[in-house]
């Protein structure tokens, strides 16, 4: 019997996690797992992390991938990069907002705090013109976006160590995966070689570089440490309220189990008579 | 409903009022007095939770339809909108997308239940075939709600489900022309699917009702698939049933929580944080996990007509089976050789949804071929002859004896 409910348990869990096979990237390596502060369940952004990649992104990235859906307000907000209001806004200032002014004329004025960061092109087509056919995918959702197969077993053990970092852990991958052609591979023109991107032809070129970047808090100035932190301010780009919702989360799971208990030993209680 | 109530309401006014709508008395005799088997295990409390998790469903769904725009240049941006800036949008998302997969998951489980135990058999086959209907309609609500995000996956789903129709010989094409609104799944079409989305969760609730009040007049199954024969054999459902019904649902809450605090994102498909492009057809289009099987189904057989009668041949056949099952004893308790078969079935069911989930191709069409025959060949062959040759197990005299030993 004991068995029979174990067989039970395991193939629900199968069914439910039979969805998250579905994705595949034929032919590519398993993206190695990275420790995230923010995996887990008391899990949190690193403030300096996401400063950095944050960082990473305004140099390298923000040329050719829009992140429409942020605004610089968030960079203030609580859970993420951990900027002040002045800093956010001062940010802000630095770019350039299309806009109209009073006569309906169209201007550029300063950024604000509650604008989105500005796309780098015009418009997608623009975008794709300038990059090979095809346009940079924006940034907002990306870490969501985006996984690999995990396969069986892997997808039923997730759902008790609750990994969720198939995302981030391809993108890193991916920002590391840029290698030789192995020979006899044809490459079409203007494409690059990576290891764990689906068909290997990615349009991008690598995008990093050692001490492309420079971080003033004396982290590593290397393309490992770059791919990491950008793919960490990522992940707060696309799930902003990550922190606060592990937060409540264990809040929750502690009522839920103490008012489990409770009723447990109601029905107990109330059963007792009948039994 | 079942149970002629003795209420007496103590107020005055609860009297001048019972007098003139005796809702007090309907309340009490369906949810207080009403006699429950004394015998039910933890299965039965899944009612409680689906209804429950209707309930959640409405709500969150009444909330997020008041930030949400159903345009395809604004969908997808309004969901997001929905997660960033709306206090605590976030969390009404996705406990309304993960609730979606829990209202499934308990669904699954009262229904393997009610297979389990015969509960379809008579009295109970239109308490049996409403559920039936429940179930379509929240399919039919699922899939329409998973197109709302307009992301990659809901985009395409909406594409590949809608061309369904056009395998009407004849006419196909026209049907899915006037299901999209238009020669392609577009704007009208999300229109319409969120139209459709926000009304069918109350169509579920009227049927809801029916299969209730049906439940009511026939009373439940019990695990033992005898009915009850004296007041030894019931308990009145307050407090036995509430106190038990509650504890199930708060700790089905728990499991509920770890998807939507920890994962909130697993049940779902990374493709559909992409916006929906017409241009872009993702690498596998996958249905969401509760549709699996049947998408297995549909891609076992090789004609397109023939692979969607079966796909919703296999749900309608959930209709008849009150009367496909020939056999007298309901509970798979008393049937050794059914209670291996239930398994069986079981298995083929996942493994159609793990098929279902792999690509069209090779292997998994071979073995969807052969669980797809498998999944017909339950309902047609092996329910019908096991009634008729299987040796069933004494059944016990009451319910009480089944619970008290035969002192009793």
């Amino acid at each position: 019997m004991t068995t029979q409910r174990i067989l039970i348990a395991l193939t629900l869990a199968a069914s439910l996690g039979a969805a998250g096979a579905a994705h595949a990237a034929e032919g590519a390596p398993v993206p190695p797992a990275q420790k995230w502060s923010f995996a887990g369940p008391f899990g949190k952004f690193d403030q300096g992390q996401l400063q950095r990649g944050f960082k990473v992104y305004k140099e390298v990235c923000a040329s050719c991938h829009s992140m429409s859906l942020v605004s610089f307000r968030n960079l203030a907000e609580a859970g993420g990069p951990g900027f002040s209001e002045a800093q956010a806004a001062a940010v802000a200032a630095e770019y350039k907002i299309k806009d109209l002014d009073d006569k309906g004329e169209a201007i550029e004025r300063n950024g604000r705090p509650a604008d989105a960061f500005p796309a780098p092109f015009a418009n997608d087509r623009a975008a794709a013109a300038a990059n090979g056919g095809v346009a940079p995918p924006d940034f907002s959702t990306l870490a969501k976006a985006r996984t690999y197969e995990r396969g069986f077993p892997w997808f039923v053990i997730d759902i008790f160590t609750q990994y969720q970092e198939q995302g981030p852990d391809y993108i890193n991958a991916l920002l590391l995966g840029y290698k030789d052609p192995p020979k006899g591979f044809v490459m079409p023109e203007g494409g690059n070689y990576n290891e764990y991107f689906p068909g290997h032809v990615i349009a991008m070129p690598p995008p990093l570089s050692d001490g492309q970047v420079t971080y003033d808090d004396g982290a590593p100035q290397t393309i490992a440490q770059y791919a990491k932190d950008v793919t960490a301010f990522m992940m707060w780009a696309a799930e902003p309220h990550l922190v606060q919702r592990k937060r409540i989360g264990f809040q929750v799971m502690i009522f839920l189990l103490v008012l489990t208990g409770l009723l447990y030993f109601t029905k107990k209680k109330v059963w007792s008579a009948v039994h | 409903m079942h149970g002629n109530s003795t209420y007496q309401p103590q107020s005055k006014i609860g009297q001048w009022f019972e007098k003139r709508l005796p809702i007090g008395g309907l309340i009490h005799s369906s949810f207080v007095a009403y006699p429950t088997p004394r015998n039910l295990n933890y299965w039965w409390t899944f009612g409680g939770i689906l209804s429950f998790m209707l309930g959640v469903q409405i709500i969150t769904g009444i909330v997020l339809a008041m930030h949400y725009t159903p345009h395809v240049d604004l969908a997808f941006k309004s969901v997001e909108t929905i997660m960033r800036d709306v206090n605590y949008g976030w969390l009404l998302r996705y406990l309304h997308s993960n609730g979606a997969s829990m209202f499934f998951i308990a669904v699954y489980i009262h229904i393997y239940r009610g297979m389990y135990y015969g509960s379809y058999k008579e009295p109970r086959e239109v308490l049996w075939i409403l559920g039936v209907i429940i179930y379509l309609l929240m399919m039919a609500t699922g899939f329409l709600g998973y197109t709302l995000p307009w992301g990659q996956m809901s985009f395409w789903g909406a594409t590949v489900i809608t061309n369904f129709f056009s395998a009407i010989p004849g006419v196909g094409e026209t049907v899915v022309t006037w299901l999209w609104g238009g020669y392609a799944v577009g704007n009208p079409t999300l229109n319409r699917f969120y139209s459709l989305h926000y009304l069918l969760p109350f169509v579920i609730a009227g049927v809801v009702i029916l299969h209730v009040w049906a439940l009511h007049v026939s009373g439940q199954n019990n695990p033992a698939g005898i009915e009850p024969k004296s007041e030894r054999d019931t308990v009145p459902f307050t407090p036995y049933a509430t106190a038990k019904d509650s504890f199930m649902m708060v700790a089905f809450c728990l499991l509920f929580a770890w998807f939507v605090f920890y994962m909130p994102n697993y049940l779902g498909h990374a493709d559909n944080y992409i916006v929906a492009n017409p241009a872009v057809t993702p690498a596998h289009i996958v249905p969401e996990w509760y549709y699996l099987p049947f998408y297995a189904i549909l891609r076992a057989v090789p004609d397109k007509l023939l692979g969607v009668l079966a796909m919703f041949g296999s749900i309608a056949i959930l209709a008849f089976l009150p009367w496909l099952d020939t056999s007298k004893v309901k509970s798979a308790r008393y049937r050794p050789l059914y209670k291996q078969f239930f398994w069986l079935f079981f298995a083929v069911c996942i493994g159609l949804g793990w098929l279902g989930a792999k690509p069209a191709e090779g292997i998994y069409v071979v073995l969807s071929r052969i669980l797809t025959i498998y999944y017909f060949a339950h309902f047609i062959v092996v329910l019908p002859l096991l009634g008729i040759f299987e040796k069933t197990r004494p059944l016990p005299n009451s319910i009480s004896e089944s619970v008290l030993g035969s002192k009793a």
